[in-house]
């Protein structure tokens, strides 16, 4: 199974309130709000390390859950928020593009 | 109650700073005849000062965030200032005349992930606009920016100012912003200057004149309910609040001036001095102005109208008291309905007690 590599979409806003995280996609203005789980993933989306090694060195001992459910669950959150743009998913590492310069040559 | 009330809800409740509104420049390259402010720089916080705004911001869980003037592309650096906001991942709106903005300016406001762009538009008439503009083909060149602005796909909003010089051409202009697919929203509201003076006020639309606006179907789609006499407040309406100014919003200056609202000129602190988290939870000026309920205003309280009023607090201020009413907002309130405010009522029987008294002064002094 190939791995899954995960990273945030330039055009989203986020911020913690109170515990849970507001996601914001400027695009069509649709609005999310994640649980502590959820958030964990969102800030460990770098777009270099695999959703796999997220699940299994952030998610499961932090939140005691086991390794095969907390993988199912994880990628049916990420297909959710790959379809609404919010994260971009690829089998291959992405640049993070939060990180990353919007306006440097080449991506203009 | 969607999502996004509820967050807005439990900001307030916490007292979180959701939203900010700052303005990063007065200079600009217009003279709106209604503007509230002067356009010199008297002192603009530089651009290391404004990010480090921005990261105190971020810290204090300021998620959206308005990027406005003057106008905001009169600075070199905005752009500069719009990267540095969009890596703290605020969730941004920019207010502007949009006469700076070509094509690169609209694909890099795309690509910074930019929310909104609010533009001014005061007429689809040149004639009427750049009068009010006093700038010479200022709408050709914001309608021209609109365009490249929507071809990027990002949401624009024309706003629209009403005043006298302008009402007749309101349909005109909502019919504009249909034309160019984008969203029409209109203001009737015109406010003091910033250093009290109140000469602009003359430009307010008659009184008489809002009711055509509130029973205009084409901009009031409920409007049955919306003009409708008001309920009898309860208890819980008088335990509540006028607006979120100063309890999960703020105003910002180019000085560094931290207010309740944009209209609301009551400094609390400056950024140059203080760090914002000290200023929002310790300024005196902010406490009181989050203190105040429904029930503590002087008028308003025993008002027909307290639970659905758009009594605006700094509105208030600037008319002596920021726990009294604010005329313009007992205006709306009795033009939308039909039924006399506190205030007016107050006003009336005033002038029917004075009323003889005017009429034996001339006579005394003629004897």
């Amino acid at each position: 199974m190939p791995e899954m590599y995960i990273a945030r979409s330039s055009a989203i806003a986020a911020r913690m309130l109170a515990g849970e995280m507001m996601v914001m996609n400027s695009m069509d203005s649709t609005f999310f709000t994640l649980n502590e789980v959820a958030t964990a993933i969102w800030q460990a989306a770098d777009g270099s390390t695999p959703l796999r090694e997220i699940v299994e060195q952030r998610i499961c001992p932090e939140f005691d859950v086991g390794s095969e459910q907390a993988q199912a669950d994880a990628e049916e959150f990420v297909r959710e928020l790959s379809q609404h743009g919010i994260l971009l998913v690829s089998d291959r590492p992405l640049r993070d593009p939060a990180l990353s310069d919007p306006l440097a040559p080449g991506e203009r | 109650m969607s999502l996004i009330a509820e967050m807005n809800q439990k900001a307030f409740d916490l007292g979180v700073p959701l939203s900010v509104h700052l303005d990063v420049t007065y200079r600009c390259n217009e003279r709106c005849v209604h503007c509230y402010l002067d356009h010199d720089d008297h002192g603009e916080m530089t651009t290391a000062e404004i990010k480090g705004v921005l990261d105190q911001l971020e810290e204090a869980g300021v998620f959206f965030l308005t990027f406005s003037g003057g106008e905001v592309f009169m600075r070199r650096d905005f752009f500069e200032l719009l990267e540095h906001a969009r890596r703290l991942l605020f969730n941004v709106k920019i207010k502007t005349n949009a006469v700076m903005i070509h094509t690169a300016e609209a694909q890099r406001i795309r690509a910074l992930g930019v929310d909104t762009v609010q533009i001014s538009v005061y007429s689809h008439r040149p004639e009427v606009h750049d009068a009010i503009t006093k700038l010479p083909g200022s709408l050709a060149r914001t309608i021209a920016a609109i365009r490249f602005l929507r071809d990027q796909g990002l949401k624009v909003t024309i706003a629209n100012v009403l005043m006298t010089g302008n009402l007749a051409d309101q349909a005109g202009t909502q019919k504009l912003a249909a034309e160019l697919g984008v969203h029409y929203t209109l203001d009737p509201t015109i406010t003091p200057m910033m250093d009290g003076d109140t000469s602009i006020l003359s430009l307010r639309i008659p009184g008489e004149e809002l009711g055509g606006v509130f029973r205009n179907p084409a901009l009031v789609p409920n409007m049955e309910e919306f003009c409708a006499p008001p309920k009898p407040p309860t208890s819980d309406d008088l335990e509540g609040y006028s607006c979120s100014a100063g309890h999960s919003f703020c105003y910002i200056s180019p000085y560094g001036d931290v207010f309740p609202c944009v209209q609301f000129p009551l400094p609390g602190g400056n950024l140059r001095r203080q760090k914002f988290l000290d200023i929002w939870n310790l300024s005196p000026e902010l406490k009181e102005v989050r203190s105040i309920r429904a029930k503590d205003l002087t008028v308003c309280s025993s008002c027909s109208h307290v639970s659905s009023c758009t009594r605006c607090p700094g509105l208030a201020y600037m008319e002596g008291s920021m726990r009294g009413p604010s005329t313009a907002d007992c205006e709306k309130s009795f033009y939308r309905t039909g039924v006399p405010t506190a205030n007016m009522l107050r006003h009336e029987s005033g002038r029917a007690r004075g009323a003889p008294l005017i009429q034996i002064q001339p006579l005394a002094m003629a004897t």
